[in-house]
């Protein structure tokens, strides 16, 4: 959908969405009425010549430095300039709190400047709804699997705010569980997809690892032990190119299995048919095989958002920023970032 | 000076953490080294619990700082694996890490080299086959106190 050049009206909102709670400095920008106008990710973005020309390769996490000529850049490509903004919407946290607190600084000194108000976003909520930038939504209520490098979280939505943690990891994250195996394997680091494609080659049957916490009731998950666990059965093997393929294959299925196990608890326990996976991992093409499977047996849906807005980016703080500034919430002038804060404290909209 | 320990298996590496808790009396610094797996994150689990956190003690690979708060001690236990550049670190704030009520746990320490505080411990475990060897190295003289009291217990 391509943005126009007329001037908002009070009726329909249009908000900068800023994300900057660990890695990546994404901006984006959401209009109540024509959706997503623009988005930007640091990592993939060629900043235009009149930012600087060529842009040097910035560290990672060294927001300041990105986060100005992104915002300028997202606003050239929504077609649109700061009187078209009528808020900004900030990843408040969780996360690191050095990088939180360059997107609160910086977006609420814009919206002080501009004269609109800014609204805090938990960043979990932002992958929870990301599904809903695209169609076809999923209806709430929901359950929502959340997998990454950095989370592994089972959640019933019933609505915005509406969060209820049924399960998370008490170590490692799946994420982080396949970059590690993939490291121990060879690979370079992250190496997740890279693991997921030696897989591929490997044959079933060879290695036999745990499915953890899955013979206990509960939907917390553990990876830290697939981990060694792995470790432990690459040092005992012959290291050859086809055992390790074995092992990759033994690997992710595990982990797969063990997700489809605790979805699967978690929709009997919850008498809900819509699932949600979200996060790196859900990028996972034998996660999506096995998961279509499941979900046709128990007559149920899965959605999974675009797969750039699975990893961390700055329009799903956009658009659930909207909806938290149409309900009338706002930040005052003293903000600060909140580094832990557990997604049930949210207020329902 | 430097002291081994024979560890059988997890429970002995978070028991060993716990014990290690309870003798922190001022701020400490501890490296830990070690390869994938080899439990570095089991023993800051087990050393955090130790201190009477009940909560989970989730790996920081991701976050690369996970912060607690404990009676009155700040603990920070990070994990720089994912650093390409220590000065990635000065994004994070990294000195407002180490205060006179912080312990930091540090695990992948040569990641972060020339930006950390010196480490009073040095914690290195290694694999031998399904247990592990832990060798502690002290620093100086709180740190040799801290392992000769770890050593007798």
């Amino acid at each position: 959908m391509r943005p126009n050049l007329t001037r908002n009206t009070t009726s329909t909102m249009r908000v900068i969405g800023i994300e900057t709670s660990c890695d990546e400095t994404g901006i984006a920008v959401y209009d109540e009425q024509q959706g997503l106008l623009s988005h930007q990710l640091y990592s993939q973005v060629k900043l235009h010549a009149d930012y600087g020309g060529v842009v040097p390769e910035l560290a990672s996490r060294d927001h300041v430095r990105k986060i100005v000529p992104l915002i300028k850049q997202a606003l050239v490509d929504a077609n649109c300039t700061q009187s078209d903004i009528d808020g900004i919407a900030f990843t408040k946290g969780p996360g690191l709190v050095g990088a939180l607190l360059v997107g609160s600084s910086v977006a609420r000194s814009l919206a002080f400047a501009w004269g609109v108000p800014a609204v805090g976003v938990h960043h979990m909520e932002g992958h929870l709804l990301a599904p809903v930038l695209d169609e076809p939504a999923p209806e709430f209520p929901f359950v929502a699997l959340l997998v990454s490098g950095g989370h592994s979280m089972m959640v019933r939505v019933d609505g915005i705010g509406q969060y209820e943690i049924l399960g998370e990891s008490v170590d490692d994250a799946a994420g982080e569980a396949f970059d590690k195996t993939a490291k121990l394997l060879g690979l370079d680091y992250p190496g997740g997809p890279l693991l997921a494609k030696m897989a591929e080659k490997g044959e079933a049957g060879h290695y036999k690892f745990p499915r953890p916490m899955t013979d206990r009731p509960g939907l917390d998950f553990s990876f830290s032990g697939l981990k060694t666990f792995a470790a432990n059965t690459i040092r005992g093997s012959d290291q050859s190119e086809q055992s390790k393929a074995n092992i990759a294959y033994a690997f992710q299925e595990a982990v797969i299995d063990t997700l489809a196990i605790k979805c699967k608890r978690a929709l009997k326990q919850t008498g809900l048919k819509r699932l949600v996976i979200a996060g790196g991992v859900s990028a996972n093409k034998q996660l999506r095989v096995e998961f279509a499977l499941m979900m046709k047996k128990l007559q149920g849906t899965v959605f999974y958002p675009r797969l750039e807005f699975c990893t961390d980016n700055g329009a799903m703080i956009a658009y659930a920023g909207l909806q938290r500034l149409k309900a009338g919430e706002s930040e005052g002038l003293s903000t600060k970032a909140q580094p832990r804060w557990s997604l049930d404290e949210l207020p329902a909209i | 000076m430097k002291h081994s320990f024979y560890l059988a298996d997890e429970q002995a590496t978070t028991e060993l953490a716990a014990k290690l808790a309870a003798l922190c009396s001022t701020a400490t610094v501890i490296y830990l080294e070690g390869d994938l797996g080899a439990g570095k994150t089991s023993f800051c689990r087990g050393f955090i619990h130790g201190l009477g956190y009940v909560g989970r003690v989730k790996s920081p690979t991701y976050t690369l700082v996970e912060p607690y708060e404990i009676k009155n001690w700040r603990i920070f236990h990070f994990d720089l694996y994912r650093l390409s550049d220590p000065e990635e670190l000065e994004f994070i704030g990294i000195r407002d890490y180490f205060e006179d009520d912080c312990i930091c746990l540090i695990e992948w320490p040569d990641k972060g080299h020339g930006l950390l505080a010196a480490a009073d411990l040095h914690i290195s475990i290694e694999f031998i086959d399904h247990s592990r060897s832990l060798t502690v190295q002290a620093n100086n003289e709180y740190g040799q106190q801290l392992l000769s009291d770890l050593a007798q217990k």
